[in-house]
């Protein structure tokens, strides 16, 4: 029995900021003090509060320390472990409140949170099995085959409305029972772990922190559709979330809770992983499967839909990680359970990636319903530096963004689509008054030029056209007409495009010109970004009456585009000007202004 | 895996060695003197004893912490028991040979071990 256990982050993004040398520094200083049979440290999956990472929570306490360095180790050792004082200085602000110290349950961060897919994440050892079954692990499984029929199973997921949370949301239980009730020999169970939005975290963390309910999920499904055989397709890119889901397959079918004639009831799955190069299109569904039987990722028409015709042919089931992650869950306690969280047509939790201009960049999970007003200015601490929000994008490249009309809108699938914005995976941009719009549905077009297959004439050459339109524009030579050129060819590639990918690529454009029209036209017509990003619309200028001739401008220009003689006013040649910023930086006195 | 049962006989097992994240408020909280004082007068051994025994006679309901000097050092070792809703007792001058009896009798049985509490001998 161990009396204190430290909790330390092994997501990537912890990893990456040292987490393993951490641990290791713990158990050297642990040994030191002679106290490793009193004190045991664990490696977990995510927090969530990535920004504040290394993060590490002491228990019983539950004293939750951010920003850790190795230096620290030694002192929280010494003093917190052997003698009980908590060391105030490295806990998260947040938690201190005076001389009081609050559980991490009243931070603004995690109050507003419901974790249900992430019920795990940090607070169990991923590559234990044991720890998994601790929290009541496969005890949903052992419910569905012991006392559930295959329809009783597919009944209770339907009862839950549970929607697809890999972008679309369309009913899982449907999609199980037409997978159900599609006939044949062999039919198969994939899991969606390509996770290709830039931005977008959910996944892996849910795969990093708590794999086993991922597998425990799919045992399920293929109970319920009829299938004896599953698939994890994940990027390489993934290389944690490889090496745990390769764990945790081994430690479940060492329990012979993967194999043959599980829970002695006849039933027989197994998992295998297929690793993705990181296209964005091997997302479809159609590509992906195509992908995992060894042949390029394209997508094809459908239907047939995977329901009737899918990996190597067979009906298939496909599923997002997310989607998995609430199935046990739903099954342990019930769908009138889960439909009672959220709103009226999305039931549930969502997960989203906070990033961008935010104070918490990390992960959180919230109900259904959930403002963004309340994300971004409550859970994810506000906008940094003062400034003010502008929009946030959802549903990265095939999503919109969010203005700040729309800012106390209740979040869920209806709700977004009637904004021009779409739930998409859970990918959660803030963008602040810096942000030109023109330029963040430049970056998302080219992400989506880059990433088209090519299989398609709409999609492989339309958004090429797109983007061109859209440099013309943010390079100061475009004119009216090519906006609503833009907007026609939008919906062109829009409605010919092969799979969702094109479907969904102008997306970004229409959603920014229906709410920033005017930033477009102010690019066209006055040839200005007022937000300062377009390079080629900007000017650098010294004004004259405040310029004291100090020379410093001149000294640090990378391109000498700044003349004038000591003690009299400079000057900037802007055809030289690359439009650094560096003059405007370094000058004392305010002189040098942008416009 | 062949029966749900199995599966509930591993994870009490397993539920042991985590019980101690979940920061139940009715556990009874054992809190040992662990600062310069209470480790010079042995504090260490009799907090290795409590988790010994909470271990070997399987009482799920305890967590063991340490706290600081509480100004009288030559009581120490001290040990203070709080059960939920706070009610507490403060044992001193506590050995690893009188840890036992205080577990049977006042953790299992809910009884104060007199003699061993603050005042008895004077
Ligand atoms: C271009 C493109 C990329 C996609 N990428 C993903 C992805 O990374 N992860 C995912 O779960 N679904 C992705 N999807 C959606 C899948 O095709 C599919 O609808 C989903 O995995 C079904 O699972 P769900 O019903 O649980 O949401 C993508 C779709 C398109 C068109
Ligand atoms: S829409 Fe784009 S990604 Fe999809 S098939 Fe056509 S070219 Fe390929
Ligand atoms: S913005 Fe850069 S390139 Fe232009 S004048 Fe200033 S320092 Fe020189």
């Amino acid at each position: 029995m161990y009396r204190s256990n430290i909790l330390v982050c092994g997501g990537t993004g912890c990893t990456s900021s040292g987490s393993e040398k951490i641990i290791s520094k713990l158990w050297k200083e642990i040994k030191i003090r002679g106290l490793e049979q009193e004190v045991n440290v664990i490696k977990t999956g995510c927090f969530g509060l990535c920004s504040l990472g290394p993060i590490m929570i002491v228990y019983p306490e539950g004293s939750f320390y951010s920003m850790v360095q190795v230096d620290d180790i030694a002192e929280i050792v010494e003093e917190h472990l052997l003698k009980g004082r908590v060391v105030k200085r490295l806990l998260y602000k947040e938690t201190l409140d005076g001389e009081k110290i609050k559980s991490l349950n009243e931070t603004a961060f995690y109050s507003k949170q419901k974790r249900i897919v992430l019920k795990n994440c940090g607070l169990i050892n991923p590559e234990s099995i044991d720890e998994y079954i601790a929290m009541d692990g496969y005890c949903a499984l052992g419910r569905v085959l012991g006392k559930m029929s295959p329809r009783d199973v597919i009944e209770e997921i339907k009862m839950s409305d549970l929607r697809g949370r890999g972008g679309g949301g369309f009913p899982t239980g449907v999609k199980w029972e037409l997978t159900a009730k599609s006939e044949a020999e062999q039919k198969y169970v994939c899991c969606n772990a390509d996770e290709g939005d830039p931005g977008a975290f959910m996944d892996r963390a849910i795969l990093e922190g708590d794999p086993h309910s991922v597998i425990e999920s799919m045992a399920i499904a293929g109970y319920a559709i009829g299938a004896n055989k599953g698939f994890i397709y994940v990027r390489a890119e993934y290389p944690i979330a490889v090496k745990r889901l390769n764990i945790a397959i081994e430690q479940a079918r060492n329990y012979g809770l993967l194999g043959q004639d599980i829970f002695s009831s006849g039933f027989n799955f197994d998992i295998d992983l297929r690793l993705g190069a990181g296209a964005f299109v091997c997302g479809e569904e159609t590509a992906l499967m195509s992908s995992i039987s060894g042949k390029r990722g394209e997508p094809r028409p459908r239907p047939p839909y995977p329901a009737v015709k899918g990996l190597f042919d067979c009906p298939t089931l496909l599923n997002n990680v997310e989607t998995y992650a609430n199935i046990p869950q739903i099954i342990l306690k019930g769908a009138s359970w889960f439909n009672s969280i959220g709103t009226e047509k999305s039931k549930g939790t969502k997960v989203f990636a906070l990033g961008g201009k935010i104070n918490h960049t990390g992960l959180v999970e919230v109900p259904m319903g959930t403002t963004l007003r309340e994300i971004v200015e409550e859970i994810g601490g506000g906008i940094p530096n003062g400034k003010k929000f502008k929009a946030a994008q959802t549903g990265g490249p095939s999503g919109g963004c969010i203005s700040i009309e729309n800012i106390d809108i209740p979040i869920d699938y209806d709700n977004l689509l009637s904004i021009g914005s779409m739930m998409g995976s859970g990918g959660l941009i803030v963008m602040d008054q810096d942000t030109c719009m023109v330029d963040i549905a430049k970056f998302f077009l080219e992400f989506t030029v880059d990433e088209s297959c090519g299989k398609c004439v709409p999609c492989r050459i339309g958004t090429k056209r797109l983007l061109e339109i859209l440099n013309k524009i943010t390079s100061g030579n475009g004119t009216i007409e090519d906006i609503d050129k833009m907007e026609k060819l939008c919906y062109y590639i829009k409605s010919n495009s092969l799979c969702g990918l094109g479907q969904t690529a102008p997306n970004p454009v229409l959603s920014t010109l229906k709410c920033f029209r005017n930033e477009y036209e102010m690019h066209v017509n006055k040839k200005k970004c007022e937000a300062g990003v377009c390079k080629s619309l900007l000017r650098y200028e010294i004004i004259e009456g405040k310029c004291k001739g100090c020379t410093l401008c001149a000294r640090n220009c990378p391109v000498s585009a700044i003349s004038g003689f000591v003690g009299m006013p400079h000057e900037i040649d802007s055809d030289k000007c690359i439009k650094c910023g560096i003059c405007m930086q370094k000058c004392k006195f305010d002189a040098i202004i942008k416009h | 895996m062949k029966t749900l049962e199995e599966l509930k006989k591993i994870r009490d097992e397993a539920r042991k060695n985590i019980n101690v994240r979940n920061n139940n408020p009715n556990d009874i909280k054992v809190l040992i003197g662990m600062a310069t004082c209470g480790i010079a007068a042995g504090a260490r051994q009799v907090m290795k004893e409590f988790i010994n025994q909470v271990d070997k006679k399987n009482i799920r309901n305890v967590t063991i912490t340490q706290t600081d000097c509480a100004g009288s050092c030559e009581y120490e070792p001290r040990v203070e028991i709080i059960f939920p809703g706070n009610e507490k007792a403060t044992y001193v001058n506590i050995t690893p040979e009188k840890v036992s009896r205080i577990i049977d009798e006042h953790i299992i049985n809910g009884n104060i071990v007199k003699e061993y509490t603050i005042g008895w001998n004077n």
